[in-house]
């Protein structure tokens, strides 16, 4: 086990698939002389230079394009977008190819595409830099969604993503980079579709993914210092998602609060949510409860960025009102 | 005068025309007889472009189309009864009767669709393109798309990309002057299509889309230097759809005498004036071939009328890779 950060962590991955595969290579907005926009590909141009580490223009739309090309043509490309924000500029590309090209060619064809994005806000870049979309994306069957929320998974889910034959997003929140935690260097890839319970409990479960994910181990630690003991199940991948898992925590837990940084109308929380009641409601003892972003285009000034966020404290009250309402 | 060609060359390629002529007519019946749904885009008018385009193609070669591809792919070699078969919805389609009309898919030749968003096939042209530079294979991409496509950001950013990377792309712009009912000049501040190449040092030429032979050599030259190296071309390829731009369109945008005007100009027509000029074809051997044609054609319908339908079981079969046991 290695202490190490997120950042290092998908870079370590990523040096490890050019490193082992030819076919690897890496393409985006300043990945290569600036070193990426979170210095995550930081080297990496020196160590494989600019054919394997390839700058691209401001074109979303078709480096994305690009990259399933190259997947068709027999690369394994890793598509960098900067951040979410500017995946939207791609989405033709990502809906009307990558997620359609093998079932629309009757089977016949596969797109082994990795694409990463920064996601979320936390940073006080206001409206255009704060999106956290990633539940739009497992809207769509076709492609697969990823959110890893601790460095060992930054590593072990991206090389499970290069793995893949089809194509695979991995959703970077952008506040993780500089958090630390214990990877194992030696591990092979982590399994796609699994979630992971990340701390057990007996009274609620937290179901969360990505960025917050530490919100939520915050605020069972503050609950458990009230004796309340919350189960934290953190998802790891939108789709396919673990409906299994949030399922059986329920069955121990019978109450559940799903925190998504996405604002709650048509949220991926609203999608977890409907799969409890379809699969989990007999073992509920009150009803589901969502902690989301507050549905307002993200304000810049700091106490209104973090009011309009999903916090520690959030959590806390809402479990606190969940468990009175027992009473 | 003397042919610039051999007669058998000649032939062929007229045969080829003359298929995807009468395979989009006998297309249209079906759909009124509504054995075909969903939106049919016909060729008809066009065919000099795909067939004289390909020529310059080689098997290893790819090839992007838009929805507007029953020419492209009869040219490339799939087999009518395929396509046929994929049009009727039928498992025995070229893609499993997934994509009908606007996504014929072949991998096994090298066609990668049939794309229905328009100028959405052009970065996936420039990645087979780049995958290709990668590997140092010396292959050629070629992509065709409308002139429509043109006002797309797709269509900008994929010529300054492949321009910049030194890509083997061959952008083949299908002018047929309207982006469904929207004449060109109405779309498009600068009309030479040609002309934006130079926006993007890219080297750029323009053909007479119904002369055939005038196409198969612009084509051959454009694919030659794209396949030594020198980096993408933009061939513009001057033609005209003589019918609807779909089932669905009244044609109020276009005079009645404007088409009679192209239609004088049928690719078909001018090709086999030639051959009958060169002494290459007389009227036995011309009913010969359509009578050919015919059969061929019968056949493919017949294959489709009898193919299976994909079992509902299979619904979401090929969204993802199956994943070994
Ligand atoms: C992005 C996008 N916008 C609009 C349409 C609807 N549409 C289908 S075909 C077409 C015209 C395209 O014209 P052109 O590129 O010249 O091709 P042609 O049909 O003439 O072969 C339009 C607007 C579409 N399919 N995709
Ligand atoms: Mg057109």
């Amino acid at each position: 086990m290695t202490k190490m950060t997120y950042r290092e962590a998908v870079r370590g991955a990523l040096r490890q698939a050019l490193r082992s595969d030819p076919r690897v290579f890496l393409m985006g907005e300043d990945v290569g002389r600036y070193g990426g926009a979170f210095a995550v590909s930081h080297g990496l141009l020196e160590e494989f230079g600019p054919e394997r580490v390839r700058d691209t223009p401001l074109s979303e739309n078709t480096f994305v394009g690009a990259g399933i090309g190259a997947a068709l043509g027999g690369m394994r490309p890793i598509v960098e977008v900067m951040t979410v924000n500017f995946s939207l500029l791609a989405l033709d590309q990502i809906v009307n190819n990558a997620a359609t090209l093998r079932h629309m060619s009757g089977g016949q064809l596969s797109v082994p595409l990795v694409v990463r994005m920064a996601t979320g806000g936390g940073r006080q870049l206001a409206a255009q830099h704060s999106h956290s979309l990633e539940g739009w994306f497992a809207h769509i069957p076709g492609i697969k969604v990823l959110t890893p929320a601790t460095p060992a998974d930054a590593r072990g889910l991206l090389l499970a993503a290069l793995r893949d034959p089809d194509p695979v997003f991995v959703f970077e929140h952008a506040t993780l980079y500089p958090t630390e935690g214990e990877v194992d260097e030696a591990a092979g890839p982590a399994e796609i579709g699994r979630a992971e319970v990340r701390r057990a409990g007996d009274a609620v479960t937290l179901i969360t993914y990505g960025g917050s994910l530490g919100k939520a181990l915050q605020a069972a630690d503050r609950l458990a210092v009230e004796g309340i003991e919350a189960e934290v199940v953190d998802l790891r991948s939108l789709r396919p998602l673990d409906t299994a898992s949030i399922l059986a925590s329920i069955a121990r837990t019978h109450r559940a609060v799903i925190v998504d940084e996405g604002w709650r109308t048509g949220s991926f929380a609203a999608e977890v949510s409907a799969r409890i009641m379809e699969g989990g409601f007999y073992d509920l003892d009150g009803p589901v409860a969502r902690v989301c972003s507050a549905e307002v285009p993200m304000p810049y000034a700091k106490h209104m960025e973090d009011a309009a966020l999903p916090q520690a404290a959030t959590i806390v009250a809402t479990v606190q009102e969940m468990l009175r309402r027992r009473g | 005068m003397t042919a610039p060609v051999a007669r058998e060359h000649a032939l062929a390629l007229l045969r080829q025309m003359v298929l995807i002529r009468r395979f989009e007519e006998r297309s249209a019946e079906l759909y009124t007889r509504g054995k075909i749904r969903g939106f049919l885009h016909l060729y008809i008018g066009e065919e000099a472009v795909a067939v004289g385009a390909m020529q310059a193609l080689r098997p290893d070669d790819a090839i992007v189309a838009t929805y507007r591809e029953h020419g492209q792919a009869l040219a490339r070699g799939i087999p009518a009864a395929s396509l046929m078969a994929e049009m009727y919805g039928k498992a025995s389609g070229c893609s499993r009767g997934h994509g009908g009309s606007m996504h014929f898919f072949d991998a096994s030749r090298r066609f990668y669709g049939g794309h229905a968003i328009v100028g959405g096939g052009l970065p996936v042209a420039v990645g087979l393109a780049l995958a290709d530079k990668l590997q140092g294979r010396p292959r050629v991409t070629a992509c065709f798309f409308g002139d429509g496509a043109v006002a797309e950001g797709e269509f900008h950013e994929s010529l300054n990309l492949a321009a910049l990377w030194t890509l083997p792309v061959l952008f083949l712009c299908e002018n047929n002057l309207y982006a469904m009912g929207t004449a060109l000049a109405r779309h498009q501040s600068q009309i030479d299509v040609r002309l934006k190449a130079q926006a993007y040092a890219m080297a750029a030429d323009a053909v007479d889309g119904m002369d055939l032979l005038a196409v198969e050599a612009a084509t051959r030259r454009a694919a030659e230097a794209v396949r030594r190296g020198d980096g993408p071309f933009l061939l513009e390829l001057r033609t005209y759809r003589f019918r609807a731009h779909s089932t669905a369109d009244p044609e109020l945008y276009r005079s009645k005498e404007e088409v009679e005007r192209w239609r004088a100009r049928d690719p078909i027509a001018l090709f086999t004036a030639r051959l009958r000029e060169w002494g290459f074809l007389g009227d036995a051997e011309l009913a010969a071939l359509e009578a050919s044609v015919a059969a061929e054609i019968d056949a493919a319908i017949a294959a489709a009328e009898a193919g299976p339908w994909e079992p509902v079981e299979d619904l979401t079969k090929d969204v993802y890779t199956p994943v070994a046991p």
